[in-house]
């Protein structure tokens, strides 16, 4: 039962309400909520693209949309997908869960922090601004290259994506060094590596997965804005260019980047399965060791994604076999989620049907992901919906359900309300039926020949029937989402009691109130292992209780400031006037204004106190 | 809950306060700059290998260091090797000196020594802006030798890696540049000394890269 | 990773502007010997030497810079004495980095096996 005491003396911290609040915010809960937030409604975006598509393929010969726009269509939804929408609704858990569940305030840079969010809006809403102008990107999430180059490409539409892409890219490369060091430098007493959740250890992974892969697609990125803006052949063959080159650098970070996505998932499924199953995660050594090979190996695989350029037997060979070595490690993951669940106490709450299905459709994707990793099967398999079939396994079925587990196991502590269960389980139904229907029968279409990536097929190929299945399968997909936001804003009209900790959790979050205060901790746990919070239970005989909300005073918090999200506008301008280099000849004064807003910002925010003077 | 700890504050550093102890023991701002030093690497790796991929597959000249047909005033000429080594060594040299002259800046700010941080840090700064100022004279002197950005592979990622290279440079004058105000005007006690380590580190680092860059650009063949 | 005492453990190897100035000087001379490797192999330093250095130029410049490299890491950004998580996150990167590298010379190179494009 849930007692909020406050003490006597006011609360130092009273949380400040109002958008001037949100804007200049650097509390890594509310960054986590901006970024959650404006990540759904980008998934929303992302999935209204894929329905159009999915209606669009009903019937052949269909003429709901043009070839054109459904080329914009599958571009603008992959990148959404995975630039706008499973990376920051990863990178919401980061924020809200990093810092509690070390036992941290906040995280090492709240204000940089703070500045990839802005950088990720700005970004994310730079890249969508070109479907105002008729210009949204159109040559694929992986932009290949001479395709997005002047002759093929002429318009705005590649430079709205290749700039877009370097803007959010700053974003996540300024969050991967905040989480890193703050992994690294911010644990309370106690809490050693290899007592950390799951979720930070594969987090942790994540970010160094970011740093390491990001700057080989900026490089990649400004080749390829040069060649369009300022006369160079880096991938134009006219110029002496190779046009492989892209694929080359764009899948050295294009790999590593399909780790970045489902480590947070597998991180999450990994703190909800052990406690739904009231039991130790198994294996947690093995499963960091896992989870770091898996990732350090993910460097070596990526011309899997080139069977079909014409590499060699050499080049082919050994992408094969480090590609299906890479199973290895991520069966394990399998097998000792697997000795989680076998013998616990299971208790069957919405997280933990997710948390399975998404084990359980992981598992089909890694099974066609397998099957790609044999260059000869591959070259059947390459460009047809045998691969749309795999990847979205993988990531909708891996990264979707396991982030959904996520938020369905932590919205109480971060809302301070329990979602309906019933509604929870109604749309864990739909989404899995929805999300088979859609992608099972696309193994089949792929080996019977249909290419991904074509907005019509005619008649005689007797596709159809398989399209139409999939059709009103990504239409209960959709209906499911539907339910999930009537269950939040359901549950958001209740009042805000749910209890410090609705689980029986095991890490340090479900110690303090739900929602925590501004300042998280009063007094840091004692951590002696990884489930410190089980441990306190036993302490206690078993009965936990309830937190109470302290006055935090004598704590000070950093203080708010606006200059993160002015850098984050003088960076938009630096990169985006580049869209203006053929429009008129001075483009290059929204450069330097840009460039000078961006000095501001930076030099405002270096000369603040990052604290009130006390 | 006796054995309840007092929580960490949320930031380790701060030069307005105690250094707030870290989980290793070291400042954050340095441990986010080794970060970012890694992560740099992946960047000039890419540039170098592209650089290294294109080396000797330029259609036209000009070349680095061998004659070559260039396409002049509308015409296909002969035009010999671009690069000056003479010049470039001796901007390499500073910029390696320069390092020497920002560890001594340190040196004095950790020890309080006002006098030997400005000097030897107005000497970093200096020698920074001269390696700048010979890469922007080389450019232009490739520039009117008929060598622009697009001219060929060879130009385009030689371009690119060292106008990389020479920004990175460009932001760590301007950072040192600051710091050097702020020592002038006696900012930068030893308890700040930090400041100046972590700008420092990054200056190394960006002389690091070119201690990469200058033989396997300016010196292979 | 318990908490250290970075500041004592500074105190314990400290290098003196000496140290530095010697460090500096064999960077000048390395700088100065890949210069002449670099000449000697392209005959500017005679027609006799050439033959001698320009098989082993690449090879000479590796090792002359590797070792430019370790001194300023080690000396100038202080690797020797700091903690090893440090050397650790510059190490890391540089092996994928070369790796990355390495495969993407030997993709694009001439002797590829028979059979690609």
């Amino acid at each position: 039962m849930a007692t909020s005491v406050l003490d006597h003396a006011p609360a130092v911290h009273a949380e400040k309400t109002g958008i001037w609040s949100w804007i200049t915010t650097v509390d890594h809960k509310r960054i986590g909520i901006l970024y959650g937030t404006t990540a759904f409604i980008f998934f929303l975006m992302g999935g209204i693209e894929a329905l159009i598509m999915r209606i669009q393929l009903m019937k052949p010969d269909n003429t709901l949309v043009s070839a054109e726009l459904f080329n914009s269509l599958f571009t603008m939804h992959g990148t959404t997908m995975i630039f706008l929408g499973v990376m920051p609704l990863s990178a919401m858990f980061f924020n809200y869960f990093i810092p509690l569940h070390i036992g941290a305030r906040d995280v090492a840079f709240p204000r940089l922090n703070a500045f990839s969010y802005w950088v990720f809006l700005l970004g994310g809403l730079f890249i969508n601004f070109s479907f105002l102008l008729n210009a949204a990107p159109n040559a694929g999430w992986f932009g290949y290259a001479n395709l997005t180059e002047n002759t093929y490409s002429p318009g705005l539409n590649t430079d709205f994506w290749v700039l877009g892409l370097q803007i959010l890219g700053i974003a996540s490369m300024a969050a991967a060094i905040n989480f890193f060091v703050t992994i690294v430098n911010l644990r309370a007493p106690g809490m050693k590596m290899l007592r950390m959740p799951m979720f930070v250890w594969m987090s942790f992974i994540t970010q160094i997965l970011l740093l390491l892969a990001f700057p080989v697609i900026t490089v990649a990125l400004v080749f390829l804005m040069m060649d369009r803006h300022f006369g160079s052949h880096f991938f134009l063959p006219e110029g002496g260019g190779d046009p492989v080159l892209w694929q080359h650098l764009f899948w050295i970070f294009g790999h590593p980047e399909v780790y970045i996505l489902i480590l947070p998932a597998f991180g999450i499924v990994s703190e909800v399965l052990p406690v739904f199953s009231r039991k130790p995660l198994f294996g947690y050594t093995a499963m960091v060791f896992s989870g770091a090979f898996i990732a350090f190996l993910g460097f070596g695989v990526w011309s899997h994604h080139m069977f079909a350029t014409g590499m060699g037997p050499f080049a082919d060979s050994f992408f094969a076999i480090s590609t299906m070595l890479i199973a290895v490690p991520t069966g394990v993951k399998i097998f000792n989620w697997l000795g989680t669940l076998w013998g616990g106490s299971l208790q069957f709450k919405t997280p933990l049907y997710f948390a399975i299905g998404m084990v359980a459709m992981f598992i089909i994707g890694g099974l066609s992901g397998v099957m790609h990793a044999s260059p000869p099967a591959d070259l059947q398999q390459t460009d047809t919906y045998f691969v749309v079939a795999h990847f979205h396994y993988v990531l909708f079925g891996g990264s979707i359900f396991g982030l959904t587990a996520g938020a369905y196991y932590w919205f109480p502590k971060m809302f301070g309300r329990m979602l309906h269960e019933g509604l929870g389980k109604l749309h864990f139904w739909l989404m899995l039926i929805g999300f088979n229907l859609t992608f099972f029968p696309m193994h089949f279409l792929g080996l019977n020949g249909m290419p991904r990536r074509v907005y019509t097929y005619p008649a005689e190929l007797n596709l159809e029937f398989w399209n139409r299945i999939q059709t009103w399968g990504s239409l209960l997909l959709g209906l499911s989402f539907l339910i999930f936001i009537y269950n939040i804003l359901k549950t958001m009209r209740r009042p805000a009691d749910a209890p410090a900790d609705p689980w029986r959790g095991a890490t340090l979050e479900w110690a303090i109130p739900s929602p925590p205060q501004e300042f998280n901790f009063g007094e840091v746990p004692p951590v002696h292992s990884s489930t410190p919070v089980w441990d306190l239970r036993r302490a206690s005989g078993g009965q936990l209780p309830e937190p109470r909300r302290v006055s935090g005073a004598g704590i000070h918090l950093p203080r708010p400031s606006i200059w993160p999200a002015v850098t984050a506008v003088g960076v938009l301008g630096v990169i985006g006037s580049i869209l203006f280099t053929h429009a008129f000849s001075h483009w290059y004064f929204i450069t330097l204004s840009g460039a000078a807003i961006l000095f501001y910002g930076v030099y405002r925010w270096a000369f603040e106190p990052p604290f009130p003077e006390h | 809950m006796s054995h309840a700890i007092p929580a960490p504050h949320a930031l380790s550093e701060g030069s307005q306060h105690d250094s707030h102890p870290t989980t290793t023991g070291i400042p954050s701002r340095k441990v986010a700059l080794w970060t970012l030093i890694g992560s740099e690497c992946l960047f000039f790796a890419s540039l170098i290998s592209t650089y290294l991929v294109y080396k000797g597959k330029s259609l036209v000249g000009p070349l680095p260091h061998t004659e070559s047909q260039c396409m002049l005033h509308g015409k296909m000429q002969t035009c010999e090797h671009i690069f000056e080594i003479p010049l470039v060594t001796t901007g390499t040299a500073v910029l390696l000196f320069s390092s020497f002259f920002i560890v001594l800046a340190l040196y004095g700010a950790q020890r309080g020594k006002r006098k030997m941080l400005v000097g030897w840090l107005a000497a970093t700064v200096l020698a920074g802006m001269f390696f700048v100022g010979m890469q922007v004279y080389e450019f232009q002197h490739f520039y009117h030798k008929g060598m622009g950005y697009g001219t060929n592979l060879f130009s385009s990622t030689f371009f690119t890696l060292t106008g990389f290279h020479g920004s990175h440079v460009t932001v760590g004058v301007i950072w040192l540049a600051t710091l050097l105000v702020l020592a002038i005007k006696g900012k930068i006690p030893p308890q700040k000394a930090l400041n100046l380590e972590i700008a420092a580190l990054y200056w190394h680092f960006v002389d690091v890269v070119w201690i990469v860059i200058f033989p396997t650009v300016y010196l292979m063949r | 990773m318990e908490a250290q005492d970075a500041h004592a453990h500074d105190q314990h190897a400290h290098p003196t502007p000496a140290l530095y100035l010697k460090v500096a000087l064999v960077l000048f001379v390395l700088t100065a010997m890949e210069v002449l490797a670099f000449e000697a192999g392209r005959g500017g330093l005679g027609a006799s030497l050439r033959p001698v250095f320009e098989p082993i130029v690449v090879l000479l410049l590796v090792v002359l810079s590797a070792a430019k490299f370790a001194l300023v890491a080690m000396f100038y950004m202080h690797l020797k004495q700091d903690p090893r998580l440090l050397a650790n996150l510059f190490v890391f990167p540089l092996l994928i980095a070369a790796v990355i590298i390495a495969a993407l010379i030997v993709l694009f190179s001439y002797w590829r096996a028979v059979g690609a494009h």
